[in-house]
């Protein structure tokens, strides 16, 4: 299992509270992860990767283990406190636009 | 006895707001969706229980949702947007060409006929419709495909589908409106389409008389009565009585033509109403005096409309999707404010009173009759 942390607003439209728990088929990548998080809750569709190009969106970032994952390869394997849930992945809504 | 729904899109979520036909007393319920813009919600006329709600993001993006109890319940419903062909490209802001690029549903338009079709204006500028209750979205690729479509360009808010006027006698016939290309129509369903900007007058762009390129800010048109369209321009208040073949302008005394919204009386077809603003570097009314102006003429003839509304100090702006009007016998008029307000008037303009008064700015408004 991976513990999510997804920003407010997605929380909001995804109808839950606080980390989610996804189970993740083989390595956990950030693939597989939101791969995972949009089968469960597929009202996410769209709102963190684009649906077309499967990019992040601009201004979602990714982080965990107090590091900035937005820029890794979205195959690379996420840090294994993530894999082992003692630290969640953090989808974040940048700040900004004042 | 009669019920009137009125639907509030917001900065900050949408507003669902009921009352008799008395339309005394108001009952609130929101924010629906808190914390997401929502540009536009409309009702279905053929199942007054079937809204949509447009829900964007800067952010997360496109959502969109669908009740189907009159917005008590939300189910979030298909938001792939995906333009046909290849997108191609439009004017920059710098003259270059631009890919066209989603970004987000500016108006929903349900079907008059069927509570499972309804279309979608979007910036950058398209028409896509939902046959399936909003599920899945196919754009009428014939509008991007006008040979003028390379040189449209934004306006400073974007480039969007803000307008969609569905003929209640001609099912072919729809007319559209983008900042800031101009009018379109077509006869065939949507799978061609014309500019309809002929009288059209713009001392802004390079050819004041060109075929697009007209930053038309809202259309409105009476049911009864489809081929009489009146147009608020980004100066100018029009008319047209041959389905936009030609326009001529009907600002008359009006103390600004530049505005936002424009809508027709439910029952008196020459009858409409604008909220003039001061100008397009000022986005308020004039001399700080909130007025929606009258005309029972079909324009030329205006009359300011105060009673209720502020007089002093009041520097909001009213935008082109926020007001709209009811069918009860006798007419109902509402408009929202960037301020936060709804103000409605239930004698057809003459006295105004406000139904809330701090929202979030309000983007759009829209009006259901119920029985």
């Amino acid at each position: 299992m991976i513990r999510v942390v997804l920003p407010a607003h997605l929380r909001l439209l995804a109808h839950v509270d606080g980390e989610v728990r996804i189970e993740v088929a083989g390595a956990a990548t950030q693939r597989s992860v939101l791969d995972a998080l949009e089968a469960r809750f597929p009202m996410l569709l769209g709102t963190v990767r684009d649906q077309v190009t499967g990019k992040r969106r601009p201004f979602v970032r990714f982080f965990a283990c107090e590091r900035d994952l937005s820029h890794e390869s979205p195959d690379a394997p996420l840090p294994e406190a993530v894999a082992t849930e003692a630290e969640p992945f953090l989808v974040v809504g940048a700040v900004a636009g004042g | 006895m009669s019920k009137v729904r009125v639907l509030v899109g917001t900065r900050k979520g949408a507003f669902v707001l009921e009352s008799d036909g008395k339309r005394a007393h108001w009952d609130i319920s929101g924010p629906h969706f808190a914390g997401w813009e929502i540009y536009h919600v409309k009702g279905s006329p053929a199942d007054p229980n079937r809204l949509y709600a447009s829900q964007c993001s800067g952010w997360f993006g496109q959502m969109m949702q669908r009740s189907n109890d009159g917005g008590k319940t939300w189910e979030p419903v298909g938001n792939k947007f995906v333009y046909d062909g290849v997108p191609g490209t439009h004017q920059w802001y710098d003259g270059t060409p631009h890919p066209w690029e989603f970004k987000r549903v500016w108006h929903l338009e349900p079907s008059l006929t069927d509570p499972d079709t309804v279309y979608a204006g979007v910036e950058d500028a398209a028409l896509f419709r939902s046959t399936d209750g909003g599920k899945n979205w196919q754009e009428l690729p014939g509008l991007r495909g006008h040979a003028s479509a390379p040189g449209w360009h934004p306006g400073a808010g974007g480039m969007g589908l803000h307008t969609i006027l569905l003929d209640p006698g001609n099912p072919g016939r729809i007319y559209i409106a983008i900042s800031a290309a101009g009018a379109f129509r077509t006869d065939d369903g949507g799978t061609t389409w014309r500019p309809i900007n002929h009288g059209l007058h713009s001392q802004y762009i390079p050819d004041p008389t060109a075929e697009v390129g007209h930053c038309v800010h809202r259309m409105a048109m009476h049911l009864s009565r489809p081929g009489v369209l009146f147009m608020q321009k980004h100066w100018d208040v029009m008319r047209t009585d041959d389905a936009g073949d030609s326009w001529r302008e009907v600002s008359g005394n009006l103390p600004t033509d530049f505005g936002f919204p424009i809508d027709v009386h439910a029952h008196e077809p020459e009858t409409v109403y604008v909220v003039p603003i001061k100008s397009d570097s000022e986005h308020f009314p004039p001399e700080g005096k909130l007025r929606v102006y009258r005309s029972r003429t079909g324009g030329n003839e205006w009359e300011a409309l105060t009673k209720g509304l502020p007089q002093s100090d009041c520097y909001v702006n009213v935008l082109r999707d926020a007001m709209a009007v009811d069918s009860l016998d006798s007419c109902g008029v509402y408009f929202g404010t960037t301020g936060g307000q709804v103000y409605a008037s239930s004698d057809a303009g003459d006295r105004w009173a406000p139904i809330v008064r701090d929202l979030p700015g309000v983007l759009s408004v829209e009006v259901q009759t119920l029985s």
